[in-house]
């Protein structure tokens, strides 16, 4: 059982388990499942800086706080027990490509040849970490969520919001990984 | 002539006076929640509990893997869309049910789904995410997990990516919505 819980799980497995966080916050507490605004959260309760988007009562919304802090811990957890020591199983063509800039470590989900502390000091580490970290916290609060709040929530309650939100988010993925990505993984 | 101009400021003031952290808080976000209840603080540890649940649900499903991210972008793998096609399945079976059979929380309220009013901000904020999810390799979910995994140079992303919804705080008055 244990051997079988450190492999990496199907996606016909994890999918459904993850669709189920929607009833389970829903039960639990009329909670709306998502991740993103937390992010305003912190801002709202660290560095409100008297801007009206950040004037609110954070404490309301501080389950959503708990449950970042839950998420964080769950990668912890799992990195203690439930880690499987095989490299990350990768298309062989993508393989080839990342091969082709020097990124050959697949040991780990994050690639360890693209981020570590001392690629912050390179342009292609400030690019993916600051700038793409940047880009997610600016793009998901615009987009008024992220792939929780609108691809799984929104769309599960059948949201037209969600919906344009959720093809957006797919298009930036491709138009970056498909036409920017080389560019940057050659920097 | 005073008070017919008055008249409309003191409504609005009574209705921002009722709602106004509500609808402050609304703004942009689909996780929004208003319960008339109030709760001791600890009681916000069975999120705490079901976030962990999702964290290594995130991490085994590798969800939070920069290789499957660009293969998701890459077309190169049905993982990711299986990964999201069952979640989105899964839930709207159950947000149904919900619906259906009028079910209740655990304190007895009923159950609310909030509707959402499109904005261009959902394409624009959309696109711009996107691009950073091909960067990271992570939206905001996982990157809390991958700081738990041992990734701890994300805490950097992390902390752009809060800068980020600071900024985007900052300039909202004056970005297209």
């Amino acid at each position: 059982m244990l051997e079988w819980l450190k492999q990496p799980w199907p996606w016909y497995v994890a999918g459904p388990l993850i669709g189920l966080m929607v009833p389970l916050l829903l039960i639990v507490g009329n909670k709306s499942f998502g991740i993103s605004s937390s992010l305003r959260h912190i801002c709202a309760a660290c560095i409100p800086a008297n801007i009206p988007f950040f004037r609110y009562n954070w404490r309301n919304e501080i389950w959503n706080l708990f449950f970042v802090a839950g998420i964080l811990l769950g990668g912890v957890i799992t990195a203690s027990f439930l880690s499987n020591t095989d490299p990350v199983s990768i298309n062989p063509k993508l393989a080839t490509e990342l091969a082709g800039y020097g990124v050959t470590n697949t040991e780990g989900l994050v690639p360890g040849d693209l981020f570590n502390w001392q690629s912050l000091f390179t342009i292609r580490g400030v690019v993916l970490i600051v700038i793409g970290g940047f880009l997610v916290g600016f793009g998901t609060r615009y987009a008024g969520g992220c792939t929780s709040g609108h691809a799984i929530m929104g769309l599960s309650t059948l949201q037209w919001p969600s919906l344009a939100a959720t093809i957006s988010f797919m298009a930036g993925g491709f138009i970056v990984a498909n036409l920017l990505l080389p560019v940057i993984l050659k920097l | 002539m005073n008070t017919k101009e008055i008249t409309p400021v003191k409504k609005h003031r009574e209705f921002l006076t009722e709602n106004a952290d509500f609808e402050v808080r609304s703004l942009d976000a689909v996780c929004i929640n208003e319960s008339e209840l109030k709760h001791p603080w600890w009681y916000n540890f069975k999120y705490a509990i079901a976030g962990i649940v999702f964290g290594i649900l995130l991490v085994k499903a590798e969800v939070i893997s920069w290789f499957r991210i660009q293969e998701m972008f890459r077309l190169q793998s049905f993982h990711m869309y299986g990964v999201i096609g069952t979640a989105v399945a899964t839930g709207t079976l159950s947000v149904w049910l919900i619906k259906k059979f009028k079910v209740r929380t655990i304190y007895n309220e009923p159950i609310v789904f909030i509707n959402k009013k499109l904005n261009k901000g959902n394409i624009y904020g959309g696109l711009l995410f996107g691009f950073g999810w091909a960067l990271t390799g992570a939206c905001p979910g996982p990157l809390f997990a991958q700081i738990g995994t041992g990734a701890t140079v994300i805490i950097i992303s992390l902390l752009s990516a809060i800068a980020g919804t600071w900024v985007y705080g900052n300039l909202r008055e004056k970005l297209p919505h």
